[in-house]
């Protein structure tokens, strides 16, 4: 069933919005209905396409942000010259359709089989793919440890927020914090790094998601600390295209 | 506007060469360094979709889609290695 | 070239860009919709040329004229109001440039060609016909409403040549090279139109 993620044919699909969640004042969870939808890995991303009534299309990636064997949820945040984010975050209604293809992706995977321990870090919305890992992982009784290190900007901000409030999540809130936070209060750097992420030697499987700048940061400090480059897995977000 | 990666793209290069390519490891034809495809620079929103060697910036691959046909140039990368596309 | 498939479906409410509602319909050729962004688009990392290492070069196998930035700035510069549309479907109505006319680099050479091609940091070329570029059609712009151009939309300076698509505004520009045949520059060699009328819908080459 999962092999159908990685070769046969990957054609447009309907996808019908079954649920809207709003996370923050910025970002919304779709989850959508896709029939003959063939299951997803932890770690993919759907193509979503937008079509205007005159046949101008616009098309974006997005991390599904459910496990493997739950409905796909889309996480979407809101850019603010975006041309598709506007949309989904702010006019989609349950029993809208928009073209879905996919699931799509080989590289940015974690399967219960590629062990551990895992170090996942996430900047904003790059915390999507997180979640399927987090999940797919609690789901499928594996016993590899696993720390999520998350960056955001408030904790308005944080995405999922009950569903991250565990013990395995460490946040660091960069530009403002409430009241009593212990937590960490700057951007992610090697220090942060140094405390957060397992050692080196314990040869840590490192999923990297956010924004361009965050990824390359955090990727270049981790093989400074020593974690192996091929053991890094790196997806940047952006904008494509506005501003 | 700051480059993505191949990751991005991974929808427009399945429909391409009929399969997943993020894990295609790609030469390039400029420093010859050999990565994932995941993990090259993806410059998009321009006419087409550039996407460059990390470490040299040399262009591996363009891709561009006249009148609903992608068409793509392969020709800045010396080798692909096609992953294992499992059924 | 593989021609992939769709299910028709329209996204109800979908509008894409930001759209101005009030744009004269006369203003927008086919196929666009008019937006108060302004898009960033890109082949390639921005480029960062110092402007103490900035020139412009006029050549035609050798370099017949070079401007170091000062130099440049010292030319009779005029104000540029004009309309763009970009092949990727966005227009923008009435922007606001400052710029040194081509006709008056130009008009420091001895030339006879038909054709320049575009040279800018980062490798980026496009081509355009000489009569495109001549006549108080061109640009090269150094200020985009009021403020130095920045460097993501193609400063120190771009090309601006309003009346073909925008991808002939070439971002970055380092000199002209004039040429007595028309010759693909970068995307052209790819699939998009040697001449790239918005008024004739010229987006790809074959249109």
């Amino acid at each position: 069933m999962a092999g159908t993620a990685l070769r046969g044919r990957l054609s447009w699909r309907v996808a019908t919005v079954t649920a809207v969640v709003d996370e923050t004042p910025r970002v919304r969870s779709l989850q959508l209905d896709i029939p003959d939808w063939p299951g997803h890995l932890a770690g993919q991303h759907v193509d979503v396409r937008l079509a205007t009534e005159d046949g101008y299309r616009a098309e974006r990636p997005y991390s599904i942000a459910s496990a493997p064997g739950e409905a796909p949820v889309i996480t979407v945040e809101r850019l603010e010259h975006g041309e598709v984010s506007p949309y989904l975050t702010e006019d989609v209604r349950p029993g809208d359709a928009f073209e879905i293809r996919g699931p799509i992706g080989g590289y940015f995977l974690w399967r219960p089989d590629d062990g551990g321990p895992l170090f996942l870090a996430a900047g904003g919305s790059g915390v999507a793919p997180m979640r399927a890992i987090l999940r797919h992982r609690r789901h499928s009784m594996s016993k590899v440890k696993a720390r999520l290190l998350y960056s955001s900007r408030t904790v308005e901000d944080i995405i999922y927020r009950a569903e991250l409030a565990g013990e395995e999540v460490v946040h660091t809130l960069t530009r403002a914090q409430p009241p009593g936070w212990t937590g960490y209060t700057r951007r992610v750097d090697a220090g942060v790094l140094r405390e957060v992420a397992w050692p080196a030697d314990e040869q840590p499987l490192a999923f990297v998601c956010g924004p361009t700048s965050f990824v390359e940061s955090v990727a270049g400090d981790l093989v400074a600390l020593g974690y192996a480059p091929g053991r890094i897995k790196t997806e940047r977000f952006g904008a494509t295209g506005g501003r | 506007m700051e480059a993505l990666d191949g990751n991005a793209i991974a929808g427009v290069l399945y429909q391409v060469f009929g399969g997943e390519m993020t894990t295609a490891q790609a030469e390039c034809g400029g420093c010859r360094t050999r990565g994932p495809l995941a993990e090259c620079k993806v410059y998009l929103g321009g006419p087409g979709l550039v996407v460059r060697c990390r470490l040299c910036h040399n262009i591996g691959i363009v891709l561009v889609e006249v009148r609903g046909m992608m068409c793509v140039d392969v020709g800045g990368l010396s080798d692909v290695e096609l992953p294992a596309w499992r059924w | 070239m593989k021609r992939e498939t769709d299910t028709g479906l329209v996204s109800r409410g979908f509008r894409g860009r930001r759209r101005s509602a009030s744009a004269d319909p006369a203003r927008v050729p086919p196929g666009q919709s008019v937006t108060r962004d302004f898009p960033v688009l890109s082949a390639g990392p921005t480029p960062h040329t110092p402007l103490d290492q900035w020139t412009f070069s006029i050549e035609n196998g050798g370099v017949l004229r070079t401007w170091m930035w000062e130099e440049f700035r010292a030319l009779p510069s005029e104000p540029v109001t004009a309309d763009i549309h970009c092949v990727t479907r966005w227009s923008k109505l009435d922007t606001n440039w400052q710029g040194v006319s081509v006709d008056t680099l130009l008009a420091e050479v001895d030339h006879h060609a038909d054709y320049v091609l575009v040279l800018c940091d980062g490798g980026y070329t496009t081509n355009l016909p000489i009569d495109d570029v001549t006549g108080g059609k061109a640009w090269v712009v150094h200020t985009y409403e009021g403020e130095p151009l920045d460097h993501e939309h193609g400063g120190p300076a771009r090309l601006l040549v309003p009346h073909l698509y925008f991808w002939k505004s070439a971002k970055w520009v380092r000199g002209l090279r004039l040429l007595d045949e028309d010759e693909p520059g970068f995307w052209e060699t790819y699939g998009y139109h040697m001449y790239g009328d918005p008024w004739r819908e010229q987006r790809y080459a074959g249109d």
